[in-house]
């Protein structure tokens, strides 16, 4: 908006002075003959002061614009990204109104479309947060408030940063100290296979560093082009990425009907679908699963990186909720740990990049934009580039490096902080674990609810059926089916949770994606409206 | 032969051309495929060799690596960024050596190469810092040892946050609260020309913000693909960013003999000629400049204005030094400032996105990747666009977006901090502003090295003469000649700067850019042992030339 004083001057722009004189512009017969005339002036000036409020910035002005919907980037028209997309840009103009006075049946909209623990309320690690304090303000290192254990953490990190500084750049890939933290945890979890400092690239948080990887992959052209693999429901990031980057999606659809599991014959078949119009050089991986919260079975592990062995794939394992698995008889168990268990020629062949994050599993830090990849017998030459690459951007946020390295490095038994670090971090995993059976316990009371158990992760993707009369309806506005459902959802219940279609799933199904994020109590007022909400719907389009 | 130039000759002898493809040797050592992948750490593992033969040996027969040199993506592999290039590479090398006992003819390296002012001795703004570790821990809310001030920041931007909490996504745009305290500074910045918060957007660190808005940007296919008019020299983020995104790069020349002037009749000629072949949509503006340090007058911008308005271009200006100007008969002039006085018809017309950062000014927090980007007159459609594609990268640092409301909302006078804010500040710029003119004023005693005034930002960008025997030399070795003079500079004395090769420049001229930021004492050292190496670099070269002397 204006500001009175702007407006005035404004006026006085239009009323009494001119336009520069275009004085080193007049002289070149290139130009178009633009020029200021006085006499249009006002009249285009008084147009475009009455379409001040419509355009939201300035004035339009006769030049047009450069940047539009038929010249920008076609690959970024075509970027989709449900997770903040039109519902959650719905559910903030709801809160909004709400604000204002206006009356809805709710008084709250519950946003259960990102996960996002701390805006639902999860605390976060009391050691994490007085390392990065420390190191922020370094005089706080002279403070009693602090235990020792941070403190030294602190320095520690204080030591690699340049100038003692965490305002200082890293190096690309990451502080070394942090880098081989992060190998030394590694190894740790993946019990004593080893894991070299020099494949670790820490990033800004998990999302950057599969993008960056993908961006290396992407060549070729027609039927040459790369074609990257990624499950069906997935986390629309790759989607994203992929249509960014102008590389073909390759479609393959995990099993409802047996938890969301993988079956490697439904991999061979969009393989070779896929041959028949591009180059799949690319598999992704989601485990725990997300949107569908399955954790694979070490048997399943081994079955991809055969294939993938067998049919030249670059594997991507997306294991940021690594540490969120809750299900009785689930483990987790990374891609790496099974590649270098199988032994010759696996271990020294199969090309893998696994990532990680300080967004999830019980720290839930994602406002810190903290990750890291590990990358596995990738090309000496084109880990050069990939270095290169990532050094266009100097570095990810050092605190960000900062808080990954405590993830990797927690408190130590023995240490001050280890029991409250222990106690904290034990009742959020058991809260989570106890907020997946809620949830899956209740929506599987709804009749036209179906909802396979969350294993791990931190989402339910339940199966739907939305009426035959309401999919025409949606059809008629345009909608996807499931879209059109969580839109009155939202309209009537202030629930925010994202359709299925946003992350793919079979023709004629229909899901959709809430965290299990809010708190117990609330969570089950969430699945009692959602419940109710469903029972209605059914009923009114029946 | 000199053991200079054997190990130049080294580091170069592995790859071609200099910046492309040289391997890294800090990775440690190459493995071979089939050699055992475990001698690199500290276990030691005997592969394990089990059952299912066939499959494994049909796996190992099929198996080449998916990703090579080869398939790799064209346009990455085409991508240079010299700031975080060979030579840095090399000098951390050396660094390590030196850890390690390796003897050297100097003790430490210093590195001039890149805008890292903390790593340089600078020391943080007390309150930015107070305000962030509020932020991140609240607890210490309650402590007395905290000013108030700061406190009523860390609540105000913790109010912002989801669940009260650092941790938390923000809007893709940035908190609320941040873009209102940015556009509020815009205001008073540019003296009530109005800003609104809706056109804000946080980043991380401008270098994002400037490849998320020439993304947008880039579209078409041969003579309609997209051009981008870049200054040369430029900061090579925009070289880089137009190779990734496969646009044209479209160069104009500034002008040297004019203290790097802006001439609008060489933009006029970069355009007419590219319009031949692209079609120029960008118009990319740095100013105060990177690497060549001078700061544009009220006129010329104005001038560069009305060009993109006749010819219709997006403008995109980096002014990320704003608050770095040391001339005294210079001053910033932000760009959407002007386009306001020079009338409605501009001001509603220029699409303009400038760009700010946490990384410069006074504050040098380069690793808080903290930054923002106004964007004007974008169609509100395209600003959809916008928002979704930010979006799916989630949001920019909260610590870093925290930062940056500490730069747009500083201490105000009549608050406790006021004083001792004010004294940090004035000493950090003071201090840059001395070393800018130190940095000038022994470069240009060196004969053969010549360097305009830095009027702001924080690089010198000299040119040098370099002997026609050492040319050839480097020609010899497949690298640029200011290559092989800054890695002789970087293996004798142990200074590690950028060669102007690496930033671009007239063809035939040699330049090298070195920032201003190591401390006075330090800065004086450095620049005796330059010349000191130059003027032996010279009678080497010269020597050679004429067997006679």
């Amino acid at each position: 908006m204006l500001s009175s004083r702007g407006v005035q001057t404004m006026y006085r722009g239009l009323l009494g002075s001119q336009i520069p004189e275009p004085s080193v512009l007049v002289s070149s017969p290139l130009l178009s003959p633009l020029s200021a005339r006085p006499v249009c002036w006002l009249s285009v000036n008084r147009r475009c002061l009455v379409n001040r409020k419509m355009s939201e910035n300035g004035l339009a002005s006769r030049r047009g614009k450069v940047l539009t919907m038929e010249t920008m980037n076609p690959h970024v028209k075509k970027v989709e990204y449900a997770v903040r997309g039109p519902i959650v840009q719905r559910a903030v103009e709801i809160e909004k109104e709400l604000k204002e006075g206006a009356k809805k049946p709710f008084s709250e909209v519950i946003k259960a479309n990102i996960g996002d623990a701390h805006a639902m309320g999860q605390q976060p690690i009391t050691f994490f947060r007085q390392v990065l304090a420390l190191c922020s303000y370094p005089e706080l290192l002279n403070s009693p408030l602090f235990p020792e254990d941070a403190k030294n953490r602190a320095r520690h990190l204080l030591q690699s940063c340049g100038g003692g500084s965490i305002g200082a750049y890293s190096a690309s890939q990451g502080i070394e100290c942090v880098r081989k933290d992060i190998a030394r945890y590694i190894e740790q979890r993946d019990g004593g296979i080893p894991c070299n400092p020099d494949n670790i690239y820490l990033s800004t948080g998990a999302s950057d560093a599969i993008v960056t990887i993908l961006k290396l992959l992407v060549c070729g052209e027609g039927q040459n082009r790369t074609g990257a693999m990624i499950p069906i429901p997935q986390y629309p990031l790759y989607s994203a990425a992929l249509t960014e980057l102008g590389a073909v999606q390759i479609n393959y659809y995990l099993d409802e009907e047996n938890c969301w599991s993988l079956d490697i014959s439904e991999l061979r078949r969009a393989l070779l679908d896929a041959r028949q119009h591009c180059k799949p050089r690319v598999l992704c991986i989601i485990n725990p699963g997300n949107p569908t919260g399955q954790v694979q079975s070490r048997k399943c592990i081994e079955d991809v990186i055969r294939f993938a062995a067998e049919e030249n794939l670059f594997l991507m394992a997306d294991e940021v909720y690594q540490d969120n698995v809750y299900a009785d008889g689930c483990q987790f168990h990374s891609f790496k740990k099974v590649l270098f268990e199988m032994g010759l020629p696996y271990m020294n062949t199969v090309e893998l990049t696994s990532f990680h994050s300080t967004s999830k599993c019980y720290m839930g830090e994602c406002g810190f934009r903290g990750g890291y990849m590990e990358v596995v017998n990738v090309d000496p030459e084109v880990k050069a580039q990939l270095t290169k690459l990532v050094s266009v951007r100097l570095c990810p946020p050092v605190p960000g490096q900062a808080l990954m390295d405590l993830v990797v490095n927690s408190p130590k038994p023995g240490e001050p902080s280890y029991a409250t670090f222990v106690k904290e971090r034990t009742a959020t995993l058991r809260s989570l674990a106890e907020r997946a059976k809620l949830t899956e316990q209740i929506l599987n009371t709804v009749p036209g609810i179906r909802c396979n158990p969350v294993q791990g992760a931190m989402y339910s993707f339940p199966r739907i059926t939305i009426p035959e009369r309401a999919v025409q309806e949606a059809k008629e506005k345009g909608q996807a089916p499931d879209m059109f459902y969580c839109m009155q959802l939202l309209d009537e219940t202030g629930i925010c949770v994202v359709p299925g279609s946003g992350f793919g799933q079979k023709d004629g199904t229909y899901h959709f994606r809430m965290t299990i994020l809010p708190p117990t109590e609330k969570l089950k007022i969430l699945l009692q409206k959602v419940k109710e909400f469903h029972l209605h719907f059914t009923e009114q389009y029946s | 032969m000199h053991p200079l130039r054997v190990l130049a000759g080294r580091v170069l002898a592995q790859g071609r051309p200099a910046v492309q493809t040289v391997r890294f040797k800090t990775q440690g050592s190459v493995q071979q495929p089939g050699s055992k992948r475990f001698s690199t750490a500290e276990a030691t593992a005997e592969p394990a060799e089990n059952g299912n033969g066939s499959t494994l040996r049909r796996a190992s027969a099929a198996r080449e690596r998916s990703l090579t040199m080869e398939t790799l993506n064209p346009n990455v592999k085409a991508v240079e960024y010299a700031v975080r290039g060979p030579i840095v590479l090399k000098a951390v090398e050396i660094e390590k050596g030196l850890q390690q006992g390796v003897k050297q003819p100097f003790e430490e390296v210093i590195k001039a190469n890149i805008g890292d002012a903390h790593a340089m001795g600078q020391q943080p703004i007390t309150f930015l810092r107070q305000v962030v570790a509020l932020c991140t821990c609240p607890e210490l809310l309650e402590s007395p040892a905290f000013p108030e001030d700061a406190k009523t920041r860390a609540r105000r931007i913790l109010q912002g946050c989801g669940g009260k909490s650092l941790g938390s996504y923000s809007d893709s745009q940035g908190v609320g609260c941040i873009r209102q305290d940015i556009a509020a500074y815009l205001e008073r910045r540019d003296q009530g020309v109005p800003a609104s918060w809706e056109d804000i957007y946080l980043t991380t660190g401008a270098s994002d913000g400037i490849m998320s808005i020439l993304k947008l940007l880039v579209s078409g296919q041969g003579s309609s693909r997209t051009g981008v008019m870049i200054p040369i020299p430029q900061y090579p983020l925009y070289s880089a960013a137009i190779s990734e995104l496969e646009a044209v790069q479209v160069n104009y020349y500034l002008d040297e003999e004019h203290c790097w002037a802006l001439d609008v009749n060489e933009l006029h000629r970069a355009y007419q000629e590219a319009k031949r072949y692209c079609n120029p949509k960008v118009l990319c503006i740095i100013n105060p400049g990177n690497p060549t340090g001078q700061v544009q007058s009220r006129k010329c911008i104005e001038d560069v204005l009305h060009f993109a308005y006749e010819e219709k271009l997006f403008v995109m200006s980096d002014e990320v030094y704003q608050d770095n100007i040391y001339s005294p008969d210079c001053q910033f002039h932000s760009f959407k400032k002007v386009l306001y006085e020079m009338g409605p018809e501009y001001f509603g017309g220029v699409e303009l996105a400038s760009f700010h950062s946490t990384s410069k000014g006074y504050t040098g927090e380069c690793g808080f990747r903290g930054g923002y980007m106004e964007v004007i007159n974008m169609a509100p459609e395209v600003k959809v666009q916008l928002v979704k594609l930010l979006s799916v990268r989630l949001c920019p640092p909260v610590s870093g977006q925290a930062a940056m409301d500490v730069v747009v909302n500083p201490p105000q006078q009549g608050e406790p901090s006021y004083p001792q804010f004010l004294q940090e500040k004035t000493a950090v710029l003071g201090a840059l502003a001395e070393k800018a003119r130190v940095t000038e004023e022994i470069l240009n005693k060196v004969p053969g090295i010549k360097c305009n005034p830095v009027q702001g930002a924080m690089y010198a960008f000299p040119r040098i003469f370099i002997p026609p025997r050492a040319v050839e030399e480097a020609k010899a070795l497949g690298m640029a000649p200011d290559m092989l003079y800054c890695l002789h500079l970087l293996e004798e004395t142990g200074i590690c700067i950028v060669p102007g090769s690496g930033f671009g420049q007239k063809e035939g001229t040699y330049h090298f850019r070195m920032t201003i930021l190591p401390s006075t004492e330090k800065l004086k050292i450095l620049l005796e042992k330059l010349s000191a190496f130059h003027i032996k670099f010279l009678e080497e070269y010269t020597a050679l030339e004429e067997p006679s002397r």
